[in-house]
């Protein structure tokens, strides 16, 4: 450690709360050398992005920061708002999670960039366009001429992480502060990233620090790394230490629920006839079309579907954001009219659905939905929402719902008093689960799943597909289970679906999909994914390069 | 810098159950919506004044004069009401004026008399009738204007914005046309016909007919919300579970919609009685013989140089009870709304303890 660029001693920071002073990241050490990379990781509410934003003092007013953070040997807590400013942008630049809302969209891209240049330095307009272009180029933009006039909102969301990049750089920062730089990104986007930032690290020798919790993106990128737990560092050393030696408990536990495609056991189902029964679900030639609004013309998202799910099976669809996934997911269900092609659940086709046809099969279907926060009525207490679907279908009241309530709670192996608690009351996890009850409270034919964990930390997730599986060996529920996270795919299901662009791409078994794809786009996705293990993933880097070239 | 390491060396962290933004959920945390809604109103020093004024209000203006519910006679704790005609004093009032108050608020040693209402305390009008008793009773009337027109607008206002967001397409196209054209109507013009054809009915029929035009900007609102509420999962959730759409307008959606609401309805409120004060003012709002804060202002406005009580003190009671409510509705508003951040100050700062471990 000769001369670091970002060097941390002891740096604390706290929260006030009422009175109170929480502490969220504590006494932390580390130091960030030119051209490394020393990533942050672990789960939500573990500090890591407190710690980013704290070492150039950007945090709420109500946050208090003390130790030392120096940088390039000029230390930062404490000093005043103009040196601050001096640093910010010019000496250490961020990178953050989410393009969309970090970039302003009522300026070009060009212009942010511009203006970040002439903040820090004297140069005029015209320079500085050309500069920012150059910029533009270096990060690989198509058509930089061009894409420096374009706003936000009309660049996509790789398009946009990577001009979030060009301005992060444009004043040749010493350091780089990336805040889950992919998390928002596909998988293919993903590996582009990531790709660019290695790149852009050995040409600009600046040190980078690297916030996510994802193993496989640290895997890929880290060459030291602190695990974070509760604000506390709990372990730290080189990459290659981490992952094949870990020492703390909670690093061995965090990359043991890591995951990995193509580790899983095999998964086979016997059907009690020999024939195979009906199937549940039964989509031919599905085309779903978002009606025209106003100016905006309708949109055909998916197009020509096929697939059909037979009892007890577990078919995984996978593919990219913008593919048609939770389109035909909510077809599936009933919730989006099809426009063309046949469509039947559990025996009845609703490809002309009518309000009747639609309550009949409401009996024999469930669906958990992506997203914990908003998937549950903020004012309804959970067993209310539990019990909603038994209570609609007429089925039981009163004690009897009560007692089937906590019965659906026991399943999910949430205790049986949390049923008058409110969602908020809950974590991510546990309201997840509540979800899963839900769905089942019908004891339903078919299940779908949409993205079930794409919300949920990796431990967390962990405990969720072991619940779920256990679930559906003891209930023998037919199940879609809609992810773009092609490991849990790999772990629950039987056969798998690829789509792409609307399209059916690739349906068949799990091994055959996952490990000896056919098509192109399929296997572009599985080389995508980052596994959490550096020798590895070093390797699987170099073969896609090669392909690249 | 002693204090420092002290305090950093307490620092331990619980280990809870480690959910997302764990430290920015302290503050709420294991409260229900309704009892982080009550901490923050309470905090909000100008509306709990304003509650316990508008509560004292209504009390002391209601029970000051008769009053009949039904088969039922209250009798009032003042001892005119607004028929009476007492005996026009003129002998100790200053400047040859009449009917002047002897309400005395002014302590006996800088020279005033006892506090004391005295005979009229807020003087009398030219025929010698009670002003206190007046402006009790037009205080009553602007009170149950602000609660017929809260109540009447903000049912129409709710429903209408519901039913526009939550199906839209024509139906919204249609309800949402229906309001804007409401809305072209100044509420002023709407409310001198109503005023010309109904204020002869009582103030009742006023505040009846001004909520069928007041609750425009409150569907709106609504609408806005259920837009957005709509389209959040526990709503697919519910019709997943077979929920009917009514169902899923007043059981799911219409909670979380509440806050709007009541905020709103309150702005609204504030709103109905300076229309009605306005209105009485110009003469088409409440009108003889029946009383409102409004009237009596246009009545007397002449007298404002020579016998100012007559005029400042309806003029007081419109004030005090406009800006109550609107505190009120202030007070709510910053309630309701999760993004209202109490500002740290730097006491707070000093004050505050570290949390250690075991807590």
């Amino acid at each position: 450690m000769a001369n670091p660029v970002l060097s941390v001693k002891d740096f604390t920071v706290e929260f006030w709360v009422d009175g109170v002073w929480y502490p969220a990241a504590v006494d932390m050490n580390f130091d960030v050398e030119a051209g490394k990379v020393t990533a942050i990781v672990g789960e939500s509410g573990s500090g890591k992005s407190t710690t980013a934003m704290g070492l150039m003092s950007l945090l709420a007013s109500n946050a208090r920061t003390y130790g030392s953070v120096k940088i390039k040997g000029e230390e930062m807590i404490g000093a005043p708002a103009s040196t601050l400013r001096k640093f910010r942008g010019k000496e250490v630049a961020y990178i953050f999670q989410e393009p969309m809302t970090a970039l302003n969209p009522v300026y070009t891209i060009g212009f942010q960039i511009v203006e970040t240049l002439r903040t820090h330095f004297d140069i005029g307009p015209k320079e500085a366009r050309v500069r920012a272009i150059e910029l533009l180029t270096m990060v690989e933009i198509p058509d930089p001429e061009k894409s420096f006039e374009k706003y936000p909102h009309q660049l996509s969301g790789g398009q946009r992480q990577r001009a979030m990049i060009a301005q992060a750089l444009a004043c040749d920062p010493a350091l780089l502060v990336a805040d889950e730089p992919t998390t928002a990104l596909d998988v293919t986007v993903q590996a582009e990233i990531l790709d660019l930032m290695r790149g852009l690290k050995s040409r600009l020798n600046s040190a980078i620090l690297l916030i996510t919790h994802a193993m496989g993106v640290v895997a890929d990128m880290a060459d030291d790394i602190l695990v974070m737990k509760d604000g506390k560092v709990v372990e730290a050393g080189t990459a290659d230490a981490i992952f094949n030696r870990p020492q703390h408990p909670y690093t061995k536990e965090l990359l043991a629920a890591v995951p990995k495609l193509g580790h899983s056991a095999k998964r086979t189902l016997t059907f009690a006839t020999l024939t195979k029964p009906a199937p549940v679900l039964t989509l031919s030639d599905v085309t779903i079309e978002y009606p025209k609004r106003g100016r905006i013309p309708a949109f055909t998202a998916v197009k020509n579907f096929n697939l059909e799910i037979y009892p007890g099976e577990i078919v995984g669809l996978v593919g990219e954001s913008g593919s048609g996934k939770t389109t035909v997911g909510r077809a599936a269900i009933g919730l989006i009219p099809i426009k063309a092609g046949k469509l039947v659940i559990a025996g009845t086709d609703i490809s002309k659905a009518t309000q009747k046809d639609l309550s009949a099969i409401r009996r024999h279907t469930g669906i958990v939905f992506q997203d914990p926060a908003s998937s549950l009525n903020p004012r309804l207490p959970i067993g209310e929402s539990i019990g909603e679907p038994i209570f609609l279908a007429g089925i039981a009241k009163d004690k009897d719902l009560n007692h089937m309530i906590e019965d659906l709670l026991d399943q999910v192996e949430l205790p049986r008093s949390y049923r008058n608690r409110y969602p908020h009351e809950l974590s991510g996890g546990q309201r997840q689960r509540v979800g899963i009850a839900r769905a089942l409270a019908l004891t339903p034919d078919l299940l779908i799943a949409d993205e079930p964990t794409s919300a949920l930390d990796v431990s967390v997730q962990a405990r969720f597909l072991e619940l779920f599986q256990g679930l559906q060996e003891k209930l023998k529920f037919a199940c879609l289970f809609i992810s773009h996270d092609l490991a849990v795919v790999d772990i629950l299901s039987h056969r798998v679906a690829v789509m792409q662009d609307g399209l059916l791409v690739e349906e068949g078994d799990r091994d055959a999909i996952l490990k000896n794809p056919q098509k192109e786009y399929t296997r572009r996705l599985i080389e995508a994914v980052p596994v959490p293990d550096p020798a590895e993933q070093a390797i699987r880097r170099a073969a896609r390069l090669a392909k690249k070239i | 810098m002693a204090i420092l390491n002290r305090k950093k060396k307490s620092l331990e962290i619980s280990s809870t159950d480690a959910s997302e933004n764990a430290i920015a959920n302290k503050e709420t945390e294991g409260l229900s919506q309704r009892q982080i809604v009550f901490k923050r109103f309470v905090r909000h020093r100008a509306a709990m004044i304003s509650v316990f004024t508008i509560t004292f209000l209504t009390i002391f203006v209601f029970t000051a004069l008769n009053f009949r519910i039904g088969p039922w006679h209250i009798h009032g704790w003042w001892k005119y009401g607004i028929g009476d005609i007492p005996e026009l004093r003129y002998k100790d009032c200053p400047s040859g004026n009449v009917g002047c108050p002897t309400l005395s608020i002014r302590p006996g040693f800088l020279g005033g008399k006892h506090f004391g209402f005295g005979e009229h305390p807020f003087g009398q009008d030219d025929i010698g009738r009670d002003y206190f008793a007046l402006v009790m009773k037009g205080a009553q009337r602007s009170i149950m204007v602000m609660f017929i027109v809260g109540i009447i607008g903000g049912t129409i206002g709710t429903v209408v914005g519901a039913i526009a967001g939550f199906f839209r397409g024509t139906v919204d196209a249609v309800l949402m046309r229906f309001t804007d054209f409401i809305i072209t109507i100044p509420s002023i013009i709407i409310g001198s016909v109503i005023g010309f054809h109904f204020g002869n009915l009582g103030a009742t029929f006023l505040a009846f007919y001004l909520g069928l035009f007041a609750w425009t900007g409150l569907s709106r609102l609504v609408r806005g919300e259920f837009l957005k509420l709509r389209e959040l999962e526990f709503v697919d959730a519910a019709r997943v579970a077979g929920a009917s759409n009514r169902r899923i307008i007043f059981k799911h959606i219409l909670p979380n919609a509440v806050g709007v609401i009541i905020v709103s309805v309150t702005l609204l409120m504030s709103g109905a009685i300076l229309l009605e004060t306005a209105l009485s003012y110009i003469g088409f709002g409440v009108v003889a013989p029946d009383v409102s804060l409004g009237l009596l202002i246009s009545q007397y406005q002449d007298s404002f140089t020579s016998r100012p009580w007559l005029f400042l003190y309806p003029g007081f009671f419109i004030i005090a009870i406009a800006l109550s409510v609107n505190f009120i509705g202030d007070g709510l508003r910053d309630a309701f709304d999760p993004r209202q951040r109490r500002r740290l100050s730097l006491k707070d700062r000093m004050s505050g303890r570290t949390e250690k471990k075991g807590e």
